[in-house]
């Protein structure tokens, strides 16, 4: 184990990004304090950490503040060199797994979002093909990045592994919500082996939220939000 | 050649602007694809099937898409005038502000110059802060990057000269001085640089080009 250098990880059970920060430390085997955040409010020192976005997760380390997911795994990454690398080697590859994610964050996952928002089953047949066709996109990256090996990241969990896993509980919680299977093992197979690999990794086991208490927190937090939409 | 640098562009593209800038500042010899992107080339559509954007660079047969991953492949791949800090905790600060600047700043200050009424008045506003906080990045610093130029003021070189000309066309002023004091004397110093001199698309061509973009209704 690291020695204790002061590592914080501020966020809260359900969040995809903090899973991020908790999953490459944990890779790294990096001794960190969890810090529960109040959410409603939101803590003062989220506020004063984190006063761009507001956001979780921020990661602590001597004192300093890092924030945004991504921007967090590739700190852990380059701070924690000796063990277990995230980004892959070679500059091509890191900017192949850089492009995927910034595709997984930027397109893909708002995509899969609109889902529980959609009032229409003409809205939901919509969102339901652009996310199959994203889900096709990532199978194929799969077979490139991984080149023969269980992880994008080839034979160990790497950064793009990372990116896509901490979403994998939200997206049961969408399937069971909505009927659609989006891992399919029929269509998906690469994929689909892949998520269960990755769920029961030693690193991602303890952070990766039971899929029936999110999927009780989804729901509260939809009815909110589609409370507070149809109040405009 | 085998290790062939290509930059697929458009001449008055901020974002295949940073990639030729990039490049520039450490020296490495490249081609530019001019592209039309109202009929992409099949070469665009072969490297960049996922988006179909500009800029793509091919480095040796192999293309990568999305500017701030290429910028990073670029420092990564030749080692000599540094992009990005060497120390980790800086590196997350220059990617902090540059994914901000890309999802925080371009719209707003886009839309700030292209609506009108109403609708313009807030996006001055809203693009008023997110300058101000922007600012905070520079402060004691020459350049984000500090005395040089690095990330940040690559991904940022779009308020000169585009921010300038779409101003002056709308008519506003974002950067005023007494506001901006630092952004204003970063554009200078910005723009006084001889690698940024020699690339920038120049300034009236940028001009005649937007007089011919109809404001959104």
């Amino acid at each position: 184990m690291a020695e204790s250098e002061d590592v914080k990880v501020l966020g809260a059970w359900m969040s995809p990004f903090v899973m991020r920060a908790r999953i490459a430390l944990n890779l790294k085997k990096v001794d960190y304090e969890f810090i529960a955040e109040t959410m409603h409010p939101k803590s003062e020192l989220l506020l004063k950490s984190n006063p761009v976005y507001k956001k979780i997760p921020v990661l602590f380390h001597k004192g300093n503040p890092i924030c945004e997911s991504l921007i967090i795994v590739q700190y852990i990454d380059e701070t924690w060199t000796s063990v277990h690398p995230i980004l892959p080697a070679d500059p091509y590859d890191r900017a192949i797994a850089r492009f995927w994610a910034a595709y997984i964050d930027d397109t893909w996952n708002p995509e899969v979002r609109k889902y529980s928002m959609a009032n229409t089953d003409e809205e939901r047949a919509v969102v339901a093909e652009k996310t199959f066709a994203g889900v096709q996109l990532l199978e194929e990256a799969f077979q490139t990045c991984g080149k023969g090996g269980n992880w994008f990241g080839g034979d160990a969990l790497g950064y793009l592994d990372i990116a896509l896993g901490s979403y994998l509980a939200w997206i049961r919680v969408t399937e069971k919500m909505s009927g659609l299977k989006i891992l399919d093992g029929d269509k998906f197979p690469q994929l689909t082996a892949w998520a269960d690999r990755f769920c029961a990794e030693e690193a991602v086991k303890g952070v990766m939220p039971e899929t029936d208490k999110l999927l009780e927190f989804a729901a509260a937090m939809i009815a909110r939000m589609k409370a507070a939409s149809s109040a405009k | 050649m085998a290790d062939e640098v290509v930059v697929f562009r458009v001449w008055d593209s901020p974002f295949s602007y940073r990639v030729e800038l990039a490049l520039a500042l450490k020296g490495v010899n490249f081609r530019r694809a001019e592209e039309d992107l109202k009929n992409k080339s099949s070469e665009l559509l072969l490297y960049n099937p996922v988006h179909k954007k500009i800029p793509v660079l091919l480095h040796a047969g192999k293309p990568i898409a999305e500017s701030l991953v290429i910028l990073e492949y670029i420092d990564e791949t030749w080692k000599q005038n540094p992009i990005l800090p060497v120390d980790p905790y800086e590196r997350a600060n220059a990617r902090f502000w540059a994914t901000y600047v890309d999802d925080k700043c371009l719209e707003i200050l886009w839309r700030a110059c292209w609506t009108r009424g109403e609708e313009q008045q807030k996006c001055i506003s809203e693009a008023g802060e997110r300058l101000r906080t922007l600012e905070t990045a520079l402060e004691g610093k020459k350049f984000f990057g500090g005395d040089t130029i690095g990330f940040v003021d690559i991904v940022v070189s779009f308020l000169t000269p585009w921010m300038e000309v779409l101003q002056e066309m709308a008519r506003i002023r974002l950067l005023e001085e007494e506001n901006y004091p630092r952004l204003c004397r970063w554009v200078r110093d910005f723009s006084s640089c001889d690698v940024v001199k020699e690339t920038r698309p120049p300034r009236e061509k940028l001009v005649a080009f937007f007089a011919t973009l109809k404001p959104p209704n």
